[in-house]
């Protein structure tokens, strides 16, 4: 496949294992927290733990929107779809998210409520013209990368005049939430776990360049490498930033600079810009609340908003007490660690975020890697 | 005085309840359309059932039910499938397959030209497959109780002498053979999905394999332990299953198994695994390693199985897992699909 297996070429590869064999220093560990959920997917998916040397640990982060998700926001958007006029359009991953007491959308769509997978924005959009008669919502929900869609889309209904279409706005941003883990006492005080430096995003990058990244280097130290998704992308950031920690340097470096560049793309920002706005908080599965870390649609579209169109109210939910997500989220845990992991929580039953989405990480270690627990059990 | 036989209009008429009611307009149907694209000998006695020889060995018997969306799809529609389908099922046992019935659930409305053109590739593929659909019953449905048309359909074969293919056949070292490129139904059918439409070449492989099952049988006798074909959650879900059945594990080479480039492209686009992808006219088979080689080279001198490869082969593991040596360097496992990748796909 053109452009696909180029950069998934096994020899250059393994040229790339053996160069952060020979480079990475034996006497240290080196910890890097890939955010995205996609790095964390295509490290699961080409097995890429297998060819890193033991003292270079990838620590899975946050970035699975649909993992970050709090139980609340779930149990809103069923109550939406439970409404007789309102037809729920959601991407397909979200459907087998739990909210609270085992609900989730997949159910609720059992029981009655209309609740429809699309692909695209553009989805939503034709089933709001084709059904006139009912309320259309679209679950809008991830990182920079899909709210400029989002935005596309509200412009579309604007010019359409669809008056029959809202969005349920979940969109978050990626450096409040990496701040907000290098801030946590799990980090900052007691130390349970340490972070060398950060594989950064891929498509969010391409939205946001790599400009909000420099805080991190400059004011607390870490080395980031922007990386993109295929598996040599990542072998490759993965070097570069053993290269950073063995030289003592704390930058902002872009592995993907086929796609990214410093300051992003004005368009897309400008369109999210035009639209939304900041809330003061937004909260986030395993992070709590994160200030100005969420999306709102702004007055001008307040007609498009359906928290404000159909009145809705924040519902906060506790997460079951005994699963590990939040500790997992910020790397402070391994999957393993959880004592639901692989008993009562997997993918067919997930208890916590992290095993709903194939992004998430007990779901991608259950699905790809859980093997390597057996080895170590042995080796141990 | 004969009654007179009003001819179902198939160009411009459309199914209506009286079709379904067990009056004239339901013989009607049944005469003007379905014996004429099933015609044989057992149809044409117009029993309640059919009647017919039980050769000397073990039989085996089936049952699938169709509901796939689109029903017309690229490379077939739901009546070859569903003829390709319980054939397939029959051929896994290492059986020659003889007789198929067929159940119709047709919503009203449903346009007699669309009916008449898959009754007839029911008819073409039930030939080309060498069965004969000797029974069936006719169901009509209001509007909105049924997507247009549901069909099951029941098979019988016979097996040869000796042969019991089963799970539990399988030991340590055998090899894993496939037949040929894998997604190729799935990826058909999503390329039609109303809100999925995407562009590609890629056909259903929707096809009968007993023919390509027979030369194998042939070729590996004993040595072949079992056959699958691997519809719904594709090669991992099959292999999955026989792993729990055999408590053995699977250990695969990523490199090894074909893939169309269409359907790793729009795999890639949707987030998919062609693992995990469904096929219509393909088989996986377990087999004894001094024969693994003899089998292979029959499946790749028949046409449906000129891609066929040898993936992978069965080795001790009490955890069952199928895991797989990525093309990449590394290793991952192959699991089950969690959830629904795509409904009615088959």
């Amino acid at each position: 496949m053109k452009y696909a297996d180029e950069f998934r070429d096994k020899a250059i590869g393994l040229g790339l294992a053996r160069a952060i064999r020979s480079e990475a220093d034996p006497q240290r560990p080196y910890r890097f927290m890939e955010f995205c959920g996609g790095h964390t997917h295509a490290i699961s998916r080409y097995g890429l733990e297998d060819m890193l040397p033991k003292n270079v640990r990838m620590i899975h982060g946050p970035g699975c929107p649909v993992c970050v998700l709090p139980a609340g926001r779930i149990d809103m958007a069923i109550r939406l779809a439970e409404r007789p006029e309102v037809i729920l359009c959601v991407y397909g991953d979200l459907m087998r998210v739990p909210g609270s007491q085992g609900a989730s959308l997949l159910k609720a769509k059992a029981r009655g409520a209309d609740v429809r997978m699309v692909y695209s924005t553009v989805d939503a959009i034709r089933i709001a013209e084709e059904s006139p008669e009912h309320e259309i919502v679209f679950f809008a929900i991830g990182f920079e990368t899909t709210t400029p869609p989002t935005a596309v889309m509200i412009r579309h209904a604007e010019k359409k005049q669809l008056e029959n279409f809202s969005v349920f706005c979940n969109h978050v941003l990626t450096p409040p939430a990496m701040q907000k883990i290098l801030e946590s006492p799990d980090i900052r005080s007691i130390g349970r776990a340490e972070i060398d430096g950060f594989v950064g995003p891929a498509h969010v990058s391409i939205v946001i360049g790599t400009g909000p990244y420099e805080v991190f280097a400059e004011e607390f130290g870490k080395s980031v490498v922007i990386s993109g998704f295929e598996p040599l992308d990542m072998m490759q950031a993965i070097l570069m930033l053993v290269r950073q920690v063995n030289e003592h340097r704390s930058e902002v470096e872009n592995q993907y600079s086929r796609a990214v560049t410093r300051g992003g793309n004005p368009r897309a920002k400008e369109e999210v810009c035009d639209i939304f706005e900041l809330r003061d908080a937004f909260e986030w599965r395993g992070l709590g609340l994160v200030p100005h870390s969420g999306l709102k649609l702004k007055q001008t579209y307040a007609r498009f908003d359906a928290e404000i169109c159909f009145s809705m109210s924040e519902l906060r939910v506790a997460d079951n007490p005994a699963c590990e997500c939040g500790a997992i989220l910020r790397g402070v845990k391994k999957p393993v660690d959880c004592e639901l992991f692989g008993t009562v929580c997997t993918p067919e039953t997930p208890m916590g975020s992290c095993m709903v989405s194939s992004e998430g990480a007990c779901a991608a270690h259950w699905t790809y890697g859980r093997f390597r627990d057996r080895q170590r059990k042995r080796a141990s | 005085m004969k009654a007179h036989r009003r001819k179902v209009d198939i160009k411009h008429g459309c199914v209506d309840l009286s079709h379904g009611s067990g009056g004239r307009a339901m013989s009607q149907l049944i005469s003007g359309l379905f014996h004429e694209a099933f015609g044989n000998e057992w149809l044409a006695r117009g029993n309640d059932q059919s009647a017919f020889d039980v050769g000397a060995g073990r039989m085996v018997m089936t049952i699938d039910g169709y509901v796939v969306s689109p029903l017309f799809f690229p490379g077939g529609n739901i009546g070859s499938l569903a003829v390709h389908g319980t054939v397939n099922d029959i051929a896994m046992a290492g059986a020659r397959p003889l007789y198929l019935s067929a159940s119709f659930i047709i919503e009203e409305g449903f346009r007699f030209s669309d009916l008449k053109m898959i009754a007839d590739s029911m008819g073409q593929a039930a030939q080309s497959a060498g069965v004969h659909i000797i029974t069936g019953d006719t169901k009509v449905v209001e509007r909105g109780k049924a997507d247009g048309l549901f069909i099951s359909t029941a098979g019988v074969g016979l097996v040869p002498e000796g042969f019991d293919f089963s799970a539990e056949n399988a030991r340590v070292g055998d090899r894993v053979l496939i037949s040929g490129t894998l997604g190729d139904h799935g990826v058909a059918i999503m390329s039609k999905r109303q809100n999925l439409a995407f562009e590609t070449e890629i056909v259903s492989d929707s096809v009968a394999l007993h023919d390509l099952v027979a030369r194998m049988v042939a070729a590996g006798g004993h040595g072949i332990r079992l056959m699958r074909d691997p519809t719904r959650g594709g090669l991992a879900a099959t292999l999955n299953e026989i792993a729990q059945q055999s408590e053995l594990g699977f250990s695969l080479q990523q490199e090894a198994i074909p893939v169309k480039p269409g359907v790793a492209a729009a795999c890639e686009l949707l987030g998919l695994d062609p693992l995990n992808v469904a096929n219509e006219g393909k088989l996986v088979a377990i087999v004894s390693p001094d024969v693994a080689g003899a089998v292979l080279a029959a499946m790749r001198a028949h046409p449906l199985g000129r891609d066929a490869a040898d993936i992978g082969e069965a080795v001790p593991d009490d955890h069952h897992f199928v895991q797989m040596a990525t093309s990449f360097g590394g290793a991952r496992i192959v699991d089950w699909l969690s959830g629904e990748q795509l409904p009615r796909i088959c």
